[in-house]
């Protein structure tokens, strides 16, 4: 037999049916649904006389359009937010799907909540109407974002028409230096491939630095492999991955655990298995980093200078014409010098207990800078709950940040919480598009751990240096 | 679906690189349940100001490409959230192709799915094509995806390359649930397979 790779053998597993120009169907193991992307799919089954072809693999959460403000429960009032979950709330009904509505504990962000209840195993294909989909990826699960006329076809099929994409490797070798984290891996990575460089292909990320990583590491670096363009980003499932699994509501119990650990334990890419496309990266060159533009290939090492226009070739001179403009920022200046207004610490990049530990451990004990505004929006109602069992919550109260009740809130400003123009944040999600987090907002993304040092000096931070003083 | 066979009118030009699908369609008005009227709120930060009124210069409000149905366009065009409100509001719009160096992977399966058709050519290419759509009304682009040719005003023409499952399906404006429910006795027995193999699932 031919060597494959991971993604060769999960692929494999889930080919409904090979029609000969090679366009398959693929069968799909979860397909997870919130409200944004969604409703026009369930009018299109209505419309059409079709049912739900296996609801119960199908996990519908309300996160994008959710207050998180405390008091949520007296309803939501953007009559078209509220429209929205409303019309969720009666599509989980009427198709009898899995529904965790906003005052249900375990409510959160569709991919927090997923690993979480245990619905995201190994060697699955998991599909949202989501690009960040790509998160399920740390449990070896090829999984990715679709739009909403194929969360229809899946509602109606529980298969996806695709074409295989191309292996990529991504490899990390080595170990972290202190201060870098799964953030600064993940951001690097898309710094060097560039928003384009994965299309046309699913990574799986490798190497040492990612092995050691937490499974929350692991969601935080396949959760942006949708801003190198990749279709998906995949990671070998290990001793870590079953551990994180198991006793999870929805995971297999007993025998059926064995049995499927037993195949779990197959998931990993063949020694000779071939990659279209190698990238390696040392894990020791990889610094505490921040984007200063508005694509997420903008980054660069926090110790860097605002770069020039004419420090880049083709279209990208006008971007970054653009960009600078639209942040506010001029060439040559220190980026630690750029003053922040807000820190936004959540997201389904960086919503996760981990995540939530990370600053807590630079909060401890300090204030905010004053004048800013500052929050922590945990990415479910769970996390929300150990990170107060924790005593996490009471150090973020203490320094002066809000604390807020799950959902995807800053991250799209879909529901209230919005930049206004012209207003900085250190946000701890996953794009920095204009006008991604409020119209005219200006977001530099970071890890946790460099937004809560960021809250403390109002300033883009080098976490390494506060720590020595 | 609408079919798509062939067109021929004026063309957008769009030269900006990493067209995102927040700058195509921002979050506000993501908050709809119908695929529908999205067009009016195309581009919208690009193309009015805070007080509603357009912007003159963006280029979907000069008078030459109002109504445009083709759009040319930098690389890695529709990149970021799977939205698929986008191609709603380029298709409400009345654009039905759009011709960039390269696109994101699910913008670029959402367009098919829409009936608009995104053609993808070298950069070199694309160029001609922007340079012949910075003219206006006075250049008309011909796109024909039977023979997969796109066409400059002066008669430049350039193959592209289309799947032809896709190129199928939008030339006969076939609705993919349907063709695959045609395949339903496959996906049962892949069912009854899994159940034995991976019966966790």
């Amino acid at each position: 037999m031919s060597p494959k790779t991971l993604y060769d053998k999960i692929w494999n597993d889930h080919v409904a049916h090979e029609a000969d120009d090679g366009t398959c169907l693929l069968y799909i193991d979860r397909h997870l649904v919130h409200e944004v992307t969604s409703p026009q799919a369930f009018e299109g089954l209505r419309v059409a006389g079709r049912s739900v072809h296996a609801p119960d693999k199908t996990i519908a959460v309300p996160d994008h359009n959710v207050p998180t403000t405390l008091d949520r429960q007296k309803g939501i009032d953007n009559e078209e937010s509220r429209i929205q979950v409303e019309t969720l709330d009666k599509n989980a009904e009427d198709f009898g799907i899995h529904y965790y509505p906003v005052d249900d504990i375990r409510q959160g962000i569709v991919h927090i909540v997923g690993p979480e209840q245990g619905w995201t195993l190994p060697g699955m294909t998991v599909v949202c109407g989501d690009s960040h989909t790509a998160t399920h990826g740390a449990f070896g699960a090829l999984a990715h974002g679709i739009g909403t006329s194929e969360v229809e076809h899946v509602l109606a099929t529980q298969t996806l028409i695709q074409k295989k994409s191309k292996n990529m490797k991504v490899e990390v070798t080595g170990k972290l230096k202190a201060g870098v984290t799964a953030k600064d891996i993940t951001l690097t990575v898309i710094g060097q491939t560039g928003t384009a460089g994965g299309t046309g292909y699913v990574i799986e990320y490798s190497g040492e630095a990612i092995r050691s990583l937490s499974m929350e590491g692991r969601m935080t670096v396949c959760n942006m492999a949708i801003e190198g363009g990749a279709r998906a980003g995949l990671i070998a499932p290990d001793e870590k991955t079953f551990e994180y699994c198991k006793g999870r509501p929805h995971a297999p119990k007993g025998a059926a655990w064995e049995t499927a650990e037993l195949y779990w334990k197959t998931l990993f890419s063949d020694e000779d298995a071939v990659f279209d496309k190698v990238l390696t990266i040392k894990g020791e060159d990889i610094a505490p980093v921040v984007t200063w533009g508005t694509s997420p290939e903008d980054v660069l090492p926090v110790t860097a200078t605002v770069p020039r226009p004419e420090d880049f070739e083709g279209g990208k001179v006008e971007a970054v014409k653009r960009s600078l403009e639209y942040m506010g920022l001029i060439p040559g200046m220190p980026l630690s010098e750029v003053k922040i207004d807000t820190v936004f610490i959540g997201s389904c990049t960086n919503g996760r207990i981990e995540d939530l530990r990370a600053a807590a451990e630079v909060l401890r004990g300090k204030k905010v800078k004053d004048g800013l505004r500052c929050m922590i929006v945990p990415g479910s109602g769970l996390v929300r709950a150990q990170a107060e069992e924790e005593g996490l919550a009471e150090i973020f109260l203490d320094a002066g940040f809000e604390w807020r009740l799950a959902g995807c809130s800053m991250c799209l400003a879909m529901n209230p919480d919005q930049l206004s123009p012209g207003e900085r944040c250190a946000a701890t999600s996953n794009r920095n598009f204009e006008g991604r987090q409020g119209r005219g907002g200006r977001t530099h993304l970071m890890s946790p751990a460099m937004a809560a040092a960021a809250s403390l000096t109002g300033y883009l931070t080098d976490i390494r240096k506060l720590k020595h003083n | 679906m609408e079919k798509f066979n062939s067109l021929t009118g004026v063309a957008a030009p769009l030269p900006l690189i990493n067209t995102d699908t927040d700058m195509i369609i921002p979050k506000q008005f993501l908050k709809t349940i119908k695929r529908t009227g999205l067009g009016v709120n195309l581009f919208s930060e690009m193309r009015y100001k805070d007080d509603g009124s357009e912007k003159p210069d963006f280029i979907l409000n000069q008078k030459a490409y109002r109504d445009t149905q083709v759009l040319v366009a930098g690389e890695n065009f529709g990149c970021g959230s799977s939205r698929e409100h986008a191609p709603w509001a380029i298709n409400d719009f009345g654009i039905k192709c759009i011709i960039a160096p390269s696109f994101a992977d699910i913008f670029y399966n959402n367009c098919f799915k829409n009936g608009i058709l995104p053609i993808v050519l070298p950069p070199e290419e694309v160029d001609v094509l922007m340079k012949d759509a910075e003219k206006g009304s006075n250049a008309r682009i011909s796109i024909d995806l039977e023979t997969q040719t796109v066409t400059s005003s002066e008669g430049v023409a350039f193959k592209f390359k289309v799947d032809s499952f896709r190129k199928h399906c939008l030339m006969n404006g076939l609705d993919d649930i349907d063709l695959t429910l045609e395949k339903q006795t496959s996906i049962q027995n892949f069912e009854q397979q899994a159940a034995v193999s991976r019966p966790w699932v």
